[in-house]
């Protein structure tokens, strides 16, 4: 209550709690998302992320705890009106037209219609979907309609977003675009809630990540100490010009494991460095043509996998 | 903010909704099956070789007609909403459920009230004859949103599936409509008919186009009137609890 004022945080939940039936869905999630921030919130299928952004929406009531958006309870009208959401298997009105759904939007908002149509036009523009804007979605491409979608959630130019998996099992150039959108977002200002598993996506994008398995969190931190705090193993890629035997890589010293990926190699070790070094020796001594070598340290899959994976082993 | 600016806020958005839905379900096949369709057919059937006087058939015809479009929609709304994946996003708007389900009746009644003059031109061909369409008029208007209000009664229970609503209002559509006296004036009616008629609000709809057209109804016009509006009041309460019960449950 007293810090209303000088209150900079955009999301807050605590220890939040949902049952369905007997079933214990998200337990006693608290965590903090400071405005303007990017906030991932990760997790493996059926941990409870939908669950959660259901609640933060006011799409369902939680069981107990509490969840303020820009310190209004979530649900509270004046909580919806400063949130765009673009929810997990939303579509839009098929029936409709793509303008059509995005004035629908900014009138359930209560955009005046001059600004409604104003922004219309431009996230028409930007989402590469005018020249189809007068025809039913019915008619679009998967990636259109999902691209559509996020402008329907963007269109009341809300302060905080709400975004579950809005890139999952979209085409490339979709999912880059909807990435650039982001970014872009964040720049000016908005706080993004963003659940998602693909963890070069939230380490591209979020500022701050939450682990969840199995309705509980089970790490909050920045991409990149999550990532250097995983007793990973470290690796080194490799691709050659010409073929090599893995069993020949795997006698180099400091390799512990060799794995293949396609048409490269990639090699454990704890010692990144002097493997480096001894593969260009290697290469020079047999006169192999090297075409690419990285140094790979723990990424924010290893750190993901090794969050999640005891409770997830036996599924 | 005022509460009344609020409200009327909510109520634009309840009319945004509305229009939403008309622009969807117009063209669709419950509006045309059972606003048009449905009530003509069982219409004939029931009156051809029967020598009911037009001032008589037409308060019937209009009446079910009037019923069955009112509540051609308004039952499947939702579930159809859930089913396409467009509710979650529209209770994540800021509206209320009300708004929302208000929106729905609206659509729902706009299709009652705006279908209901094509009985009557039926009608007024026929040689009849309207002793007050103002009070005609203000009778269809509140009818077509009491019986918009009861087909959204229909769609509470939680099933995504319009076909299981749909089925579900057939159960309770074709009973109103056979106990309303649509086919028989009331007054011609047994007394256990009749008190079975006045359980449905379909009844004094019928009686008051009856008094209108044919001069005389069974009830006085105030009492149809106000049973109307009680049932109306009933209707959305029931409607706005139990969707607030079963709507978190679509999703
Ligand atoms: N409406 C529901 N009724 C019963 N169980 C549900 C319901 N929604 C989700 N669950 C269960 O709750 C768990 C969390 O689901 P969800 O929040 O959708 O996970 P996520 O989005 O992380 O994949 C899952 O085990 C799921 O099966
Ligand atoms: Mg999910």
């Amino acid at each position: 209550m007293g810090r209303d004022e000088d209150n900079n945080f955009a999301i807050e939940v605590s220890d939040l709690t949902k049952y369905y039936g007997q079933f214990l869905a998200i337990n006693k999630v608290s965590f903090e998302v400071k405005t303007g921030q990017t906030f991932g919130f990760l997790g493996p299928n059926g941990a409870g992320k939908t669950t959660t952004v259901r609640i933060l929406t006011g799409v369902i009531n939680a069981d107990s705890g509490q969840a303020l958006i820009a310190s209004y309870p979530a649900g509270n009208l004046k909580a919806k009106q400063i949130t765009g959401v673009l929810p997990e298997t939303a579509n839009a009105y098929v029936d409709l037209s793509g303008w059509r759904n995005l004035l629908l939007m900014a009138e359930l908002y209560g955009i005046k219609s001059k600004e409604a149509r104003q922004r219309s036009d431009d996230l028409l523009k930007e989402l590469g979907l005018y020249e189809r804007r007068n025809d039913q979605v019915k008619s679009y491409s998967k990636g259109m309609k999902q691209r559509l979608v996020l402008g329907m959630a963007l269109v009341s130019d809300p302060q905080i977003l709400f975004l579950d998996e809005p890139t999952s099992g979209l085409d490339v150039q979709s999912s880059r675009l909807m990435k650039i959108m982001l970014q872009k977002l964040n720049r000016y200002g908005k706080t993004i809630f963003l659940t998602t598993h693909d963890m070069d996506e939230a380490n591209q994008l979020c500022d701050q990540v939450a682990i969840i398995n199995k309705g509980k969190i089970v790490a909050i931190d920045t991409p990149e100490r999550l990532r250097l705090a995983t007793k990973g193993r470290h690796s080194v890629e490799i691709s050659f010009q010409g073929s090599v035997k893995p069993e020949t890589l795997a006698q180099l010293s400091g390799v512990s494991e060799v794995e293949r990926l396609g048409d490269k190699y990639r090699l454990y070790t704890n010692t990144p460095g002097d493997l480096a070094v001894t593969l260009v020796n290697y290469s020079a001594s047999v006169g192999l043509k090297i075409v690419a070598l990285n140094i790979l340290a723990p990424s924010l899959e290893d750190a993901f996998v090794s969050l999640t994976e005891k409770e997830h082993s036996h599924v | 903010m005022s509460e009344l600016v609020r409200f009327q806020q909510q109520f634009r958005r309840s009319l945004t909704i509305a229009r939403k839905d008309i622009q969807i379900y117009y063209a669709k096949g419950p509006v045309i099956i059972y606003g048009v369709l449905m009530p003509i057919f069982l219409f004939l059937a029931f009156t051809i070789g029967r020598s009911l006087p037009a001032d008589l058939m037409i308060p019937g015809l209009l009446g079910m007609i009037l019923f069955f479009t009112a509540t051609a929609v308004s039952p499947i709304i939702v579930p159809w909403e859930a089913q396409a994946r467009t509710l979650e996003r529209l209770m994540s708007t800021p509206v209320k459920l009300e708004t929302i389900i208000l929106g729905d009746i609206l659509a729902s009644f706009i299709f009652g009230a705006g279908i209901s003059i094509v009985p009557i031109i039926i009608g007024l061909t026929l040689g009849i004859t309207i002793a007050s369409p103002g009070i005609l008029a203000l009778a269809i208007i509140l009818s077509s949103f009491c019986f918009a209000a009861l087909g959204n009664v229909f769609s509470t229970p939680p099933t995504n599936t319009p076909a299981t609503v749909n089925m579900i209002a057939a159960g309770v559509r074709f009973p109103i409509v056979f106990m309303s006296g649509v086919f028989i004036p009331l007054d011609e009616l047994p007394i256990w008919g009749q008190n079975i008629a006045f359980i449905s609000p379909l009844t004094y709809f019928i009686d008051i186009a009856r008094n209108l057209m044919h001069g005389q109804g069974h009830l006085p016009l105030v009492i149809d009137f106000l049973a109307i509006i009680g049932f109306t009041a009933v209707f959305l309460i029931v409607a706005m609890k139990l969707h607030r019960r079963t709507m978190p449950r679509r999703i």
